[in-house]
């Protein structure tokens, strides 16, 4: 029969052990390196491109009812902009807030939030999926972000839209945050600049006074506090140059799993 | 009779190239996806039942931690009401270090060893591409080749002899002679049931969690109760193909750990010769 004796055992359980601590080893360096990450990052982009076979850029996102809503919508990441010029606005209400459209636009804009909310808008009650893992369910009304790219006209080169927020990230007040998006994404009926939460104005601890709503996508891709939307060709220049905050933290730009 | 020393012994083929292949591909890619799963779960270590997290009710599973001056940190784990301190193991551990720190599971068991979300996820979604497609393999070989048909499926004597077959596993009576060159029934069933409901069931949910994967068809998340729940399921199914594995290797080590490690190596498989009854 198939007795193992003591010494042979002995043996086979330290190398177990021995095997597992190395791998545990070698997951840890490999983390850490610099090349083995991007071999890893095959699997974003096979996500990206099945998910976008077998969805479709157009599909919706699931949309709920009152019944569904969450009791409070948790707010993560900042919950007020530690900057002069946002609490300047917030005292003001944000009558004196303007936010800019730019960058490879034929018309360069300007707008007020009387002016947003006098555009064409969309109400969608959905869900937040945080990449942390938890969900919340928000009803929310903003301006449709294709109208107001539609206003500014996009150039053909643009490929990227960007949003530059007002809260930043690091203690010394720099490093703002930032996201982006395709076009696909940006002209999505759902894609909207949410200025009402729950048929209230958009709280300071959600993103007032203007935040974006890209369903189909993680929170994190859903910038708060918007200030400024910038058309480009590429956001290879920008900060870190991955495309958004966390992105240059090593987040996948495909948040869509 | 023959006495059993002169008994012949034979060296068998048992397991095929593309069996052993796919197999080992797929303790890797399990072993990775369960320990980063755990490092994901652990960047908001609460299980919900519904569509949102936020219903009103509290989570069925929370894994935690409480710290005070007097006692230092504590690992707390509530399931459905009920509250363990399970410091040690879960909500607070020791790190690689030996210091106590709070995280929902120890260092040993996640990758990487500490808590980064963003690097978990990346190994995790690659190496979910790496156990789907050898998963997709498996199953256009398994067809193609009538290893599933001829191997995997019970036939009806199989069905009749299941409680033959408990009595069996109970008393570690292990199949000889000709028996041993197959699958016994119980061994049949657990395998059909994580080839076709366990691991397809923790692919799906977790593809429930993709947003985007959501909007495929709108609301097919709300069949298995909501996308909080899909996440509940994911971690139990994750769990149970883990108490799959547990057993799995018991049996292989109580029927013959070397033998059995042989024949998923090189494919040869040394049948236990057939003795006297009785």
């Amino acid at each position: 029969m198939d007795k193992i004796e003591p010494a042979r055992r002995r043996f086979f359980t330290r190398t177990i052990a021995a095997v597992g601590a190395l791998a545990l080893a070698g997951c840890q360096r490999l983390s850490a390196s610099d090349w083995f990450p991007q071999i890893l990052g095959a699997g974003e982009k096979a996500s990206a491109a099945a998910l976008g076979l077998v969805s479709g850029r157009k599909a919706m996102a699931q949309e709920f009812t009152a019944a569904d809503l969450s009791p409070s919508f948790r707010s993560n990441g900042t919950a007020e902009p530690d900057s002069d010029k946002y609490r300047a606005l917030m005292a003001g209400n944000f009558a004196d807030y303007r936010l800019e459209v730019g960058g490879l636009v034929e018309r360069p804009l300007a707008l007020s939030l009387i002016e947003l909310v006098a555009m064409p808008n969309r109400t969608q009650i959905t869900r937040h999926d945080c990449v942390e893992g938890w969900s919340a369910i928000a009803k929310w009304k903003g301006a449709k972000l294709a109208s107001v790219l539609e206003a500014a006209r996009p150039k053909p080169q643009a490929r990227f839209v960007v949003f530059h927020c007002a809260d930043p990230m690091a203690d010394n007040g720099t490093d703002f945050y930032y996201e982006s998006i395709d076009l696909d994404d940006a002209f999505h009926p759902q894609t909207i600049l949410a200025y009402e939460m729950n048929d209230a104005p958009l709280p300071v601890k959600n993103g007032a006074p203007l935040r974006l709503r890209v369903e189909r996508q993680l929170g994190y891709k859903h910038a708060k506090y918007v200030m400024r939307v910038e058309l480009v060709e590429s956001f290879a220049e920008i900060a870190g140059g991955k495309g958004g905050y966390w992105e240059d933290q090593g987040y996948q730009w495909f948040a869509g799993i | 009779m023959p006495p059993a020393e002169t008994a012949p012994e034979t060296l068998y083929y048992r397991h095929r190239l593309p069996v052993r292949v796919m197999h080992w591909v797929n303790v890797v890619a399990l072993t990775i996806l369960f320990m980063s799963g755990l490092n994901i779960f652990d960047a908001h270590s609460a299980l919900y039942w519904g569509k949102s997290s936020y219903t009103g009710k509290p989570p069925v599973l929370a894994i935690g931690a409480t710290m005070t001056p007097e006692s230092g940190i504590h690992g707390v784990t509530r399931v459905f009401g009920h509250e363990f301190d399970t410091t040690g193991v879960l909500g607070a551990s020791k790190e690689r270090d030996g210091e106590l720190s709070p995280r929902a599971f120890p260092w040993w068991l996640t990758i990487p060893d500490g808590r980064w979300l963003s690097m978990a996820r990346s190994w995790h979604f690659f190496f979910a591409w790496l156990f789907v497609l050898n998963g997709l393999a498996y199953l256009a070989w398994s067809i193609g080749s009538r290893h599933l048909a001829r191997d995997l499926a019970p036939d009806g004597n199989d069905l009749r002899t299941i409680p033959q077959s408990i009595r069996d596993h109970v008393r570690f009576r292990h199949p000889k002679g000709e028996a041993a060159k197959r699958y016994n029934v119980l061994q049949k069933l657990a395998y059909l049931a994580v080839i076709f409901v366990l691991l397809p069931l923790v692919i799906l949910m977790g593809l429930a969690m993709s947003p985007t994967a959501d909007a495929i068809w709108p609301g097919w998340v709300d069949l298995f109760g909501g996308r909080q729940s899909a996440r509940t399921i994911h971690f139990v199914a994750a769990w149970l193909i883990v108490g799959f594995v547990l057993v799995h290797v018991f049996e292989v080590i109580v029927s013959g750990l070397w033998n059995h490690l042989r024949s998923m190596i090189t494919g040869r498989y040394r049948v236990p010769p057939e003795v006297g009854h009785g």
